[in-house]
C-alpha cells in the first residue's frame, strides 16, 4: 500500500465516531484530490470516468449494472456534458478505487426522517459523505447512485471536453469560446473538425478546468428516455455474468456448505463424489467442500454424492422459537425512540395489533457465481458485486495473496438486490483458484446453495397502538423488534461494530410524513444470528408494511375512505408526498364503484428521498384472487430517465407484491427449508398485475428509485384483501390466508 | 464415447457423459453461454432453448436425448440482422438486469412461431414458465405484441 494510503488509513481509526444508525468517520482532509485509478493500456484517461482511444469513448460507471439501469444513466451524466455520440460510446464497470466512493449512502446517516430535513441538515449530510469517501466505500445501494453521481459525473465530462476544447485552441490557434464540440469532435468556426481521439492525449497531461455545468434546459441526452447502453447485449445472450468467462483450461466449481447455518464440518468422505464421470477434486473449505469438475452439472452431482457430517447449527430449533426470540426483544431496552411526539402514554388506544412478517431470500435469477484465476501469484476474478473493494480485498485474504496482486472485473449481476454486497462467493472462489493454482475456476452454486445460503431479510414482529377522534387519528404508538441489519451487514461490510440508534432498523416508520399528534416509533433490537443483511428497501420493506397496514386500520377505525384519511394527515406534513396520493387516486380512479368481487387498497411510503403511492386491484377469479391491477405515483424529483424510472416502479413493485403472496423462508434445525423456486415462488407473467405508472417532479430534492416501489406494494394489497374479503390479515405471506391465483 | 450435435448450424463432437444435460453442455463444454442455469428443476425457463424448432428446457434435456438441431439465443440473429423478438426487445428496453431474458426471448419465438397473433391470454399461457426477478413482464408482453405485428407486416396481431 501506498504511504498515503497508510497514513490515511491509520488517521481514520483515530478520528472514528459513530453516528445514529449507520457508520461514519471522522472528517479528515476531505479536499484532499483522489487518485485516477485508470490506467488504460493504450488512449487516455482525462480523470476517473473517461477514457479516450483510438477506438472511442469509454465511460466509466462507478456503480453496479443490476439490472436498474446505472450505466445508462451514468454515462448519460458524463456524455451530457462531454458531447460525446450516444450511438459509439462504452460503458465499463469502474474497478475497485476508492475515487469511486458512494458519498450519498451517508445521506441518511442523520436522525431525522428526509421529507423534514432542513437545508442546513442537507449539508451536514453532504460533508458526511466525504466520510464515505475516506473510507473508499464503493457501494451500489440505497438507491443513491443517481443522487451521488448527478454532479460529479457531469462535471468529469465538461472538465474532459474543456481540457479537449483547450488543446484543439492551441492547435488551430482559435480562441476557446469560439470553439464548439458535438458527437465526439471539436469544431471551429471555419468548419474544421477535430475528433477527440486525436486530442485526448495532449489534453490528459493538462490541469482540467472547472466549468460551471449546462442547465437543464440545455439538455440532450439527460430527461429523455435513452436506448440503454446494455441492451442489445442482453437481447443477443452476449452480456457476461460471473460465470460467463471462457477461458482456456477453464474447471468448473460448485460449493456444498453446512445448511444447518452457524454450524460447521466435522468430516467428509470425498469417495463418492470422485466416483461421479468428469469429478476430479474435492476440496476442503472448513465449513463445507468444493467440487471441481469438467463441468458444474459434474460438479453439482459429485457435491450432492460427498459423505458430509455436519455440526449442528446454534439457532432456535424452529421458526417459532425463533419468533419468539424477537419477541423478547420487547422486553429489553429499546435501541431507539427516532420519532417521539405529543404524551403517547397518556392516550389510551382504540385499535391495538400485532403484525408480523418472515425471513425472505433475495432469489436474484443468477445463483451466486464468481470465475477467478490466480496465475503467477496474480488473482483476477470476475465477479458481479455490488462492492468491489470489500471484494477485493475478501478475495486477497482468501487466496492468501497482497491486495496489488488482485485484478477485480465486475460483470454485469443477474440481479443484486443487496444481496451481492456480500463477498462469500467471492471469497470462496478466490479461495478455490489458490488450491489449484494455474487453473481457472468458474464457481456456479447451485439454486438450493443460493437459497440456504443467504443474507436473509430479517423477519419482524411490530405492535401497534392507535386511536381514532372526529376522524383523525389522534395516537400512532409502534414498537418494532427485529435483528439489526444495519449491525449486521454494514458490520461486516466496514468490519466494525455498529452502535448507536439504528435508524435503519425503524425507517418506513419513524420518517413517514404523517401530522399525528401522538405519534412515536421505538426500535428493539432482537438477538438473533440469523445470517441477515440487505434486502431491497431494507428496513422500509417491513415497516411500510406495519406502519401503512395500521394506517388502514386506523382509517376503518375512524370511519373514513382510507385515501382520503391518508391525505387529511399527510398534506399538512409533506405537499410532495400529498401529491402522490392525489395522483395515485386520480389515476386509478380511486372513489369509483367497482363492481362486485373487486377490492381496492392503497399505500404510501416514503422511503429513498421518494414518496410512493400504490393503489392495488384485486379481483376474485372462481375460488381464487387475481392481483388485476397496480397504479402507481412517484415523485423522484428531477429525473434523467422517465423509462428507467417506469421500469424500476414496476420492478420494485412485483418484487414487493411476491414476497406479500409468497415470500417465506423457515428453518428447522437452523436450515432454510425452501430450497428453490418450487417452495418460494414470485409473481409470473400471468399473476402479475397491469401497471400504470405516474412519475411526478415536484419533490425539490432527487430520490432514489430502485427500492422505493417495493415497499408500498406489500400494504396496498393486504389493505386491498381487507377491502375484498373484510379480513384485516396482519402476517405475510398472504399466501398463509386467502388463495391466490398462482 | 463421442456424441456429436449441431447447435446454431455448427457440428459440434463431446465427450461429456450422455446423461449432462444439454444447459450444462452448452454452456461448459461448447462455451455458449448466452444460455441460464436459473433453477435446474424446470421452474424458471432461463434455461429455454430449441431442440428441432421447439422450446425446452436444456436443464432437463440429457445430452443423449437430444433429438434435433438445437437453436440457442447465439443463433436466434441472421449474422448481424437480429430477429425479430431482438429487435422488439431493444425498442422496448425490456431487459433490467438481463439474466432471464435469453430464456424469455426463445420462449416468446416458440410462441410466435405457433401462434403468430397471440392474445394476451396467449402470452400468459406461454410464458408462465419463465420467472422474471426483476419483473420486467409488462415489456416483455408489449415486445411480443410488437414483434408478431412487425413479423406479420405490420397487421393487427
Ligand atoms: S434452469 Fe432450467 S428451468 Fe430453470
Ligand atoms: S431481467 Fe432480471 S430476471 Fe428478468
Amino acid at each position: 500500500m501506498s504511504r498515503l494510503g497508510k497514513i490515511t488509513r491509520r488517521t481514520l481509526l483515530v478520528g472514528a465516531v459513530a453516528i445514529a444508525g449507520g457508520a461514519a468517520f471522522g472528517i479528515y482532509q476531505i479536499r484532499r484530490p483522489v487518485t485516477n485509478p485508470l490506467r488504460p493500456e493504450e488512449g487516455a484517461t482525462l480523470n476517473p470516468y473517461v477514457i479516450i482511444d483510438q477506438s472511442g469513448i469509454s465511460i466509466i460507471a462507478p456503480r453496479a449494472e443490476m439490472g436498474q439501469g446505472v450505466h445508462t444513466t451514468l454515462a448519460a451524466l458524463v456524455a451530457e456534458e462531454l458531447d460525446a455520440d450516444w450511438d459509439e460510446i462504452r460503458v465499463l464497470h469502474g474497478p475497485p478505487a476508492a475515487a469511486y466512493y458512494n458519498a450519498a449512502l451517508a445521506h441518511g446517516a442523520l436522525p431525522v426522517p428526509e421529507y423534514a430535513m432542513r437545508d442546513w441538515q442537507r449539508s451536514v449530510t453532504e460533508g458526511l459523505g466525504a466520510v464515505t469517501r475516506l473510507l473508499g466505500l464503493q457501494v451500489t445501494g440505497g438507491s443513491t447512485s443517481t443522487v451521488d453521481a448527478y454532479e460529479r459525473m457531469r462535471h468529469a465530462g465538461a472538465g474532459a471536453r474543456e481540457a479537449l476544447k483547450a488543446v484543439a485552441a492551441d492547435r488551430l490557434g482559435v480562441a476557446v469560446d469560439r470553439l464548439r464540440t458535438d458527437k465526439g469532435r471539436v469544431i471551429a468556426p471555419d468548419g474544421t473538425e477535430i475528433d477527440y481521439r486525436d486530442l485526448a492525449e495532449a489534453a490528459a497531461a493538462r490541469p482540467v478546468p472547472k466549468v460551471a455545468l449546462r442547465p437543464p434546459a440545455e439538455w440532450k441526452l439527460l430527461g429523455r428516455s435513452l436506448p440503454r447502453t446494455d441492451m442489445r447485449a442482453k437481447a443477443t445472450g452476449a452480456a457476461q455474468f460471473s460465470t460467463d468467462i471462457v477461458l482456456a483450461g477453464m474447471k468448473f466449481a460448485t460449493v456444498r456448505i453446512c445448511p444447518h447455518l452457524g454450524g460447521s464440518m466435522e468430516r467428509f468422505d470425498p469417495a463418492p463424489a470422485l466416483a461421479v464421470p468428469g469429478v476430479e477434486h474435492v476440496l476442503d473449505l472448513g465449513d463445507g467442500v468444493a467440487v471441481v469438475a469438467r463441468n458444474t452439472w459434474a460438479a453439482i452431482q459429485g457435491a450432492e454424492a460427498v459423505q458430509i457430517d455436519w455440526t449442528p447449527s446454534p439457532l432456535p430449533a424452529t421458526t417459532e422459537a425463533m419468533f419468539d426470540q424477537i419477541a423478547r426483544a420487547f422486553d429489553e431496552k429499546p435501541n431507539s425512540r427516532m420519532r417521539n411526539k405529543g404524551r403517547p402514554d397518556d392516550v389510551a388506544a382504540g385499535v391495538e395489533a400485532e403484525y408480523r412478517v418472515p425471513f425472505l431470500a433475495h432469489a436474484t435469477m443468477e445463483p451466486m457465481g464468481a470465475t477467478a484465476w490466480l496465475k503467477d501469484g496474480h488473482l483476477t476474478l470476475w465477479v458481479g458485486n455490488q462492492a468491489p473493494r470489500e471484494h477485493e480485498k475478501a478475495a486477497a485474504e482468501a487466496a492468501g495473496v497482497a491486495r496489488e496482486d488482485v485484478t477485480l472485473h465486475t460483470v454485469f449481476l443477474g440481479g443484486g438486490f443487496g444481496r451481492r454486497v456480500e463477498t462469500d462467493v467471492t471469497r470462496q472462489a478466490a479461495r478455490i483458484a489458490a488450491l489449484l493454482p494455474g487453473t481457472p475456476i468458474r464457481l456456479t452454486w447451485s439454486r438450493e446453495e443460493d437459497m440456504r445460503h443467504d443474507f436473509y431479510r430479517p423477519a419482524a414482529i411490530a405492535r401497534m397502538r392507535g386511536a381514532v377522534a372526529d376522524g383523525r387519528a389522534v395516537l400512532l404508538d409502534a414498537q418494532i423488534a427485529a435483528p439489526s441489519v444495519t449491525r449486521a451487514a454494514i458490520g461486516r461490510l466496514t468490519g466494525r461494530n455498529i452502535g448507536g440508534p439504528d435508524k435503519g432498523h425503524v425507517e418506513g416508520a419513524f420518517d413517514q410524513p404523517y401530522a399525528i399528534p401522538n405519534y412515536r416509533v421505538v426500535g428493539h433490537l432482537a438477538d438473533l444470528d440469523v445470517p441477515i443483511g440487505f434486502w431491497r428497501a431494507v428496513g422500509n420493506s417491513f415497516n411500510g408494511f406495519f406502519h401503512e397496514s395500521f394506517i388502514d386500520e386506523l382509517a376503518h377505525a375512524a370511519g373514513r375512505d382510507p385515501l382520503a384519511f391518508r391525505l387529511d394527515h399527510v398534506a399538512p406534513e409533506n405537499p410532495v408526498a400529498a401529491g402522490v396520493l392525489e395522483a395515485v387516486r386520480d389515476l386509478s380512479g380511486w372513489g369509483d364503484p367497482v363492481p362486485e368481487g373487486v377490492g381496492r387498497g392503497v399505500a404510501m411510503t416514503w422511503s429513498f428521498g421518494t414518496p410512493t403511492a400504490v393503489v392495488i386491484e384485486i379481483a376474485r377469479e372462481g375460488r381464487t384472487i387475481r392481483i388485476a391491477r397496480a397504479f402507481m405515483a412517484c415523485d423522484p424529483g428531477q429525473v434523467l430517465d422517465h423509462a428507467i424510472v417506469r421500469a424500476q416502479m414496476e420492478s420494485g413493485l412485483i418484487y414487493g407484491l411476491s414476497a406479500a403472496v409468497m415470500g417465506e423462508i423457515t428453518f428447522s434445525g437452523g436450515r432454510a427449508d425452501q430450497g428453490n423456486f418450487p417452495d418460494y415462488d414470485a409473481l409470473r407473467m400471468h399473476t402479475a398485475p397491469r401497471i400504470e405508472v405516474a412519475i411526478l417532479q415536484d419533490n425539490p430534492h432527487m430520490g432514489g428509485v430502485g427500492e422505493p416501489g417495493t415497499p408500498p406494494a406489500m400494504p396496498a394489497l393486504a389493505n386491498a384483501l381487507f377491502d375484498l374479503t373484510g379480513e384485516r390479515i396482519r402476517s405475510l405471506p398472504l399466501s398463509h390466508h386467502a388463495e391466490f391465483l398462482v | 464415447m463421442t456424441i456429436s450435435l449441431t447447435v446454431n448450424g455448427t457440428q459440434f463432437r463431446t465427450d461429456a457423459p450422455p446423461e449432462t444435460p444439454l444447459l450444462w453442455v452448452l454452456r461448459d463444454e461448447l462455451g455458449l453461454s448466452g444460455t441460464k442455469y436459473g433453477c435446474g428443476v424446470a421452474a424458471c425457463g432461463a434455461c429455454t432453448v430449441h431442440v428441432d424448432g421447439q422450446a425446452v428446457r436444456s436443464c432437463q434435456v440429457a445430452l443423449a436425448d437430444v433429438w434435433g438441431d438445437v437453436t440457442t439465443i447465439e443463433g436466434l440473429a441472421q449474422g448481424e440482422r437480429l430477429a425479430p423478438l431482438q429487435e422488439a426487445w431493444i425498442r422496448h428496453q425490456v431487459a433490467q438486469c438481463g439474466f432471464c431474458q435469453s430464456g424469455q426471448i426463445m420462449q416468446a419465438a416458440d410462441l410466435l412461431a405457433a401462434n403468430p397473433a397471440p392474445s394476451d391470454d396467449d402470452i400468459d399461457a406461454a410464458m408462465a414458465g419463465n420467472l422474471c426477478r426483476c419483473g420486467s413482464y409488462s415489456a416483455i408482453r408489449a415486445a411480443i405484441h410488437d414483434a408478431a405485428r412487425a413479423m406479420n407486416g405490420g397487421r393487427a396481431g
